[in-house]
């Protein structure tokens, strides 16, 4: 399989500002020393807890956000160094779905022109080429060429995600950021959506890296899952592998929680004590170590390294070792 | 088919777009009609008036019709040089409107240019536009403006330019504001996400959203500019005669005020007449075109 | 569960919104039953009238909003019949309430433990030094970590999840008989989701309180309710025991609901859900008969001319709809 996307000790770390003048005082560390790759076809997804920097990857990816350090290659084409202008023209084949259907759609801006400004600004066909290319991508997500003229205001939740979703894929774009797409939906609008981006992928051979905190929903729809905390990602696995053999203890208290809509299925939760630390002052060595019941004195003074311990399966803990193998017992 | 059905609920509620809602909340606003109501009668009556009134405003009556009172041949009377007074109330009207519009417009347009730019771009270039905002804001403006006059010299075009030049830093500094908190928006990062390049971001993406501020701001401009205009050229930097302006005649009324008032009365209601219809235009804009009260 | 002691009963109850655009049904004829030891799980999607309910029952809706039927039997009184004074003993007192945003229902300015005591002082006749033990106890209680510490802290030096076990220690202070909770974890990563929810379960069992359990999380009622009563524009449209309405939904928008989840053991991956197709209609245009006609796929004339009743279609288990759902034992 072909890597799309190529992701090398990708790191951002926010400043925090205080004082008077306004100084950086400290770090948000969000996305720390990361890497991954994702192949050409599948679907990505990035789970984790609020705050671990889901968002802040993914933006970085198609470099929405500067990375601090770390290397992007898109296509086999190192994109870390280029300028914003000369991102410009690379637009065109990835694009995002962002995670606030209204938010993202300028309020004074008719539907029609807002998916219509990709073609404007790429200069793609004449006006009438791309205004026909319009009808068909509103068609395409299910929104009715009647609401060119109304503006993002007179929509439904629903029906803002696809307006979103028709922007993203109305210059065909390989790759496509998925940043929480149905998590603002009601229930019921949820599974209309979560369709159309599976269909959209099969017509489209799309790419998706998704950003999601729902993991019924992230199993449902990827191929690949790398389970992100404090800015670390520290397990990547295969979907059924990562749900079937989970191997960090995180991942594994993290699939238990999953609430399951059925009254006889009583599931065994692994409860984790306490919060999330703060991303300014990460606890030293494993990151997770505050929270986990396995913890030992090597946790406090590593850091695991993320190993392959099966063939594309991917864990940093120092309990796993080659061939899931897993040492961890409680102390 | 069902999601058919419930676009069709969306449409009754709300077939008009923006600017038809900003529309009929405006046409509620009792005050803001009023204004509008006036303000149109006063523009055509300084159009068509001088087409009917056939007198010419800077032709001195020969013989001694100084300061004559209104009657059948003169229904203002006359000014101080024998000059029919309705006629110069005419041309007076049209010249203090054309400046109002010409100084609120485009001292707005320099503004939203200036704060859509700062607002943008931030940094140093924000650091220095905003203060030569804060310098022009904090100069005393009058004497300046008397200075300035004085330097550019007397005339129409003249007196417009000084206007603008003290009058666009109020609007600059509102887009800016909106503008900064524009770009926090996430459409904005939607629009970089396309691959839109800053230009366009600015005047295709903000420009509407910041077009509310800017238009309530240039009507209530074009009010405070007629007074301007009136005050310079109260203080004798304005409109120079022989050419009248409601300024101008007001300014020439004032030796009079005890033997012939109505002179102080037909320009001075007339400008204060249009500025308050300017600014119940404008509250009315403001009131209507608010996303906070909207629904 | 418990013994069969009504504690809440909510009969018909009518809550509009009175706005310049029209008139807003939020709650338009909702009844159901809570008795002591039980926990009621109220779902349906967004603006289906869940918190406005809430709010009803413990007399806190706002212009403008108006109760405008129905009864609220609390304790065998209708709480719709006390006087604002008496309406203020039972709130904190007899009826606990976590809101839907534990940020904005904290008080910025005062630290979490003044908070918890001002809770107790009102309702308690006991010394502010007593107070504060019981205040520390119910922090150690909902699972703060440093409960002395905690205690001297303002709400914004506590993380999200904190924060919610903040409220629900507040809410709990007065050992309430009937605790509601609004979405209490909705806003909460699943780990620390769970966290509470474990320690609701806990909490419930030990002191007998009865729960009115808000969310539009299926599986979260599937988990914590006995009863579930599920919404949909502002009217019950199925209500019954939680393993009867999971294994035989008999309304198309629960039966619908459920099949649009998308499922942990499912072997198919990657391939359509059977969604619910259309969308909630505006609360200012309630298409007319049954409000769920133009989504349902069994949608008949009678359902765009007349609206159900809520009767009762197997044993205590009510639906209303005029085509109930018939599940076969092979889609279970
Ligand atoms: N522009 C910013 N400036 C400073 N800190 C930021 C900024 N954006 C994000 N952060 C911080 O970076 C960390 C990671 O944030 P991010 O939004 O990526 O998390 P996330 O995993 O997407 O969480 P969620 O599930 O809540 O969306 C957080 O601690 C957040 O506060
Ligand atoms: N102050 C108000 N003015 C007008 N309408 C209101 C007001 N408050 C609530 N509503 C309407 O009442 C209806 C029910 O709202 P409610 O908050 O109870 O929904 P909910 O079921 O709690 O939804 P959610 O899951 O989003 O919290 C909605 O249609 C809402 O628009
Ligand atoms: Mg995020
Ligand atoms: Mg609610």
């Amino acid at each position: 399989m072909k890597k799309l996307v190529e992701v090398q000790n990708l790191t951002k770390y926010f400043p925090v500002l205080g004082g008077v003048f306004s100084r950086p005082i400290g770090w948000v560390k969000a996305v720390d020393d990361v890497s991954f790759h994702i192949y050409e076809g599948e679907t990505f997804a990035l789970v984790g807890e609020s705050g671990s920097g889901k968002t802040t990857c993914g933006k970085t990816v198609i470099r929405l956000i500067e990375p601090t350090k770390g290397k992007i290659i898109f296509e086999g084409k190192e994109i870390t160094k280029l300028s914003q202008s000369e991102m410009r023209p690379l637009r065109r084949s990835m694009q995002i779905i962002f995670q606030d259907p209204y938010g993202s759609l300028n309020p004074r801006l008719p539907v029609g022109e807002i998916i219509r400004e990709p073609l404007l600004v790429h200069n793609i066909g004449t006006k009438k080429e791309q205004e026909d290319r319009v009808v068909d991508v509103m068609k395409l997500v299910g929104l009715s060429p009647e609401y060119l003229h109304r503006y993002p205001h007179e929509f439904s939740g629903g029906q803002r995600q696809r307006i979103g979703i028709a922007r993203a894929i109305v210059l065909n774009p390989k790759f496509i950021v998925a940043d929480e797409p149905v998590s603002a939906l009601d229930a019921s609008i949820q599974a209309q959506v979560l369709n159309l981006l599976l269909d959209l992928q099969k017509k489209l051979a799309l790419t998706y890296l998704l950003v999601a905190h729902n993991l019924a929903v992230v199993r449902h729809v990827s191929d690949r899952i790398a389970v992100t905390y404090l800015g670390k990602v520290i397990e990547v696995a295969e979907t059924t592998e990562l749900f079937s053999v989970p191997l960090h203890p995180y991942t594994q208290a993290l699939l238990s929680a999953i609430p399951v809509p059925d009254p006889d299925v009583k599931r065994e939760r692994i409860l984790l004590q306490g919060d999330i630390p703060s991303p300014i002052n990460p606890p030293s060595g494993c990151r997770f170590r505050t929270r986990c019941r396995f913890a030992k004195d090597i946790c406090k003074e590593k850091e695991p390294p993320l190993i392959d311990v099966d063939g594309e399966h991917y864990v940093a803990c120092h309990f796993v070792k080659k061939g899931k193998k897993t040492e961890y017992t409680v102390s | 088919m069902a999601t058919e059905y419930a676009l069709e609920e969306v449409e009754k509620k709300e077939t008009y777009s923006y600017w038809r809602m900003v529309f009929k909340r405006f046409r509620k606003h009792k005050l803001a009609m009023t204004g509008l109501v006036i303000l149109v009668a006063i523009i055509i009556t300084v159009i068509v008036g001088p087409l009917i009134w056939r007198v010419d405003p800077i032709a001195q009556l020969e013989g001694p019709y100084e300061l004559l009172s209104p009657s059948r041949d003169h229904p203002f009377g006359t000014d101080d040089f024998a000059r029919d007074v309705l006629a110069r109330w005419f041309a007076g009207g049209k010249i203090s409107l054309m400046i109002g519009f010409a100084a609120a417009v485009s001292a707005t347009i320099i503004g939203a240019v200036v704060g859509l730019v700062a607002g943008y771009f931030g940094g140093v270039v924000d650091a220095i536009l905003m203060r030569i905002v804060d310098i022009l804001l904090c100069i005393p403006t009058f004497p300046l403006l008397i200075a300035l006059a004085s330097v550019l010299g007397k005339g129409v075009w003249q007196i417009i330019l000084v206007i603008v030049v003290f009058g666009w830093m109020g609007d600059a500094r509102l887009v800016r504001s909106v503008v900064l908190s524009l770009k926090e928006e996430q459409f904005t990062e939607a629009a970089k996400a396309i691959g839109v390049s800053p230009s366009r971001i600015m005047f295709i993406h903000f420009l509407p959203n910041v077009m509310a501020p800017i238009i309530v701001s240039t009507t209530l401009g074009i009010g405070s500019s007629i007074v301007y205009e009136a005050s310079i050229s109260f203080l004798g930097f304005g409109v120079q005669a022989p050419l009248a302006s409601w300024g101008n005649m007001l300014q020439n009324a004032q030796q009079y005020i005890w033997n012939a008032p109505r002179l102080v009365w037909y320009p001075g209601l007339a400008i204060f007449i249009t500025v308050l219809s300017f600014n119940f235009i404008g509250d009315g804009l403001r009131d209507a075109m608010d996303p906070k009260l909207y629904r | 569960m418990g013994n069969n002691e009504l504690l809440l009963d909510l009969r018909n109850l009518q809550t509009y919104f009175f706005t310049d655009d029209g008139v807003v049904k939020a709650v338009d004829g909702m009844s159901f039953q809570i008795r002591k030891g039980e926990v009621l799980g109220l779902v349906g999607e967004s603006g289906c009238g869940k918190s406005v309910a809430s709010l009803s029952i413990i007399r806190l809706v706002d212009k403008p909003g108006k109760v405008v039927g129905g009864e609220i039997i609390f304790k065998g009184e209708d709480l719709l019949k006390k006087s604002e004074e008496e309406m203020r003993k039972i709130r904190g007192a007899e009826i606990g309430m976590i809101f839907q945003e534990p940020m904005t229902s904290l008080n910025p300015v005062y630290t979490i433990g003044n908070q918890i005591m001002e809770a107790i002082l009102v309702h308690q006749d006991i010394g502010e030094e007593e107070a504060q033990k019981r205040s520390i106890e119910l922090l150690k209680l909902v699972g703060i970590p440093e409960p002395e510490r905690r205690f001297n802290q303002y709400p914004h030096e506590l993380s999200g999840g904190m924060r919610q076990r903040a409220m629900i220690a507040m809410a709990m202070s007065s050992n309430p008989d009937l605790l509601i909770s609004d979405e209490a974890t909705t806003a909460l990563d699943v780990t620390i989701q769970a966290q509470i929810l474990e320690l609701m379960k806990d909490l419930q069992k030990r002191t007998g309180m009865a729960v009115l359990f808000i969310t539009h999380d299926l599986s979260l009622v599937a988990e914590m309710a006995d009863i579930v009563a599920v919404a949909y524009t502002g009217k019950i449209v199925e209500y019954s025991d939680v393993r009867s309405v999971f294994k035989n939904p008999k309304h198309p928008y629960t039966f619908g609901l459920l099949r649009s989840v998308p499922s942990l053991v499912n072997e198919q991956r990657k391939v359509d859900l059977p969604a619910i197709e259309g969308m909630v209609p505006s609360p200012y245009h309630m298409p007319n008969g049954c409000h769920f006609h133009p989504r349902c796929p069994f949608a008949t004339d009678v359902c765009r001319r007349e609206m159900p009743e809520l009767e009762e279609k197997l044993p205590s288990h009510y639906a209303r709809c005029f085509h109930p759902v018939e599940v076969s034992k092979e889609v279970v």
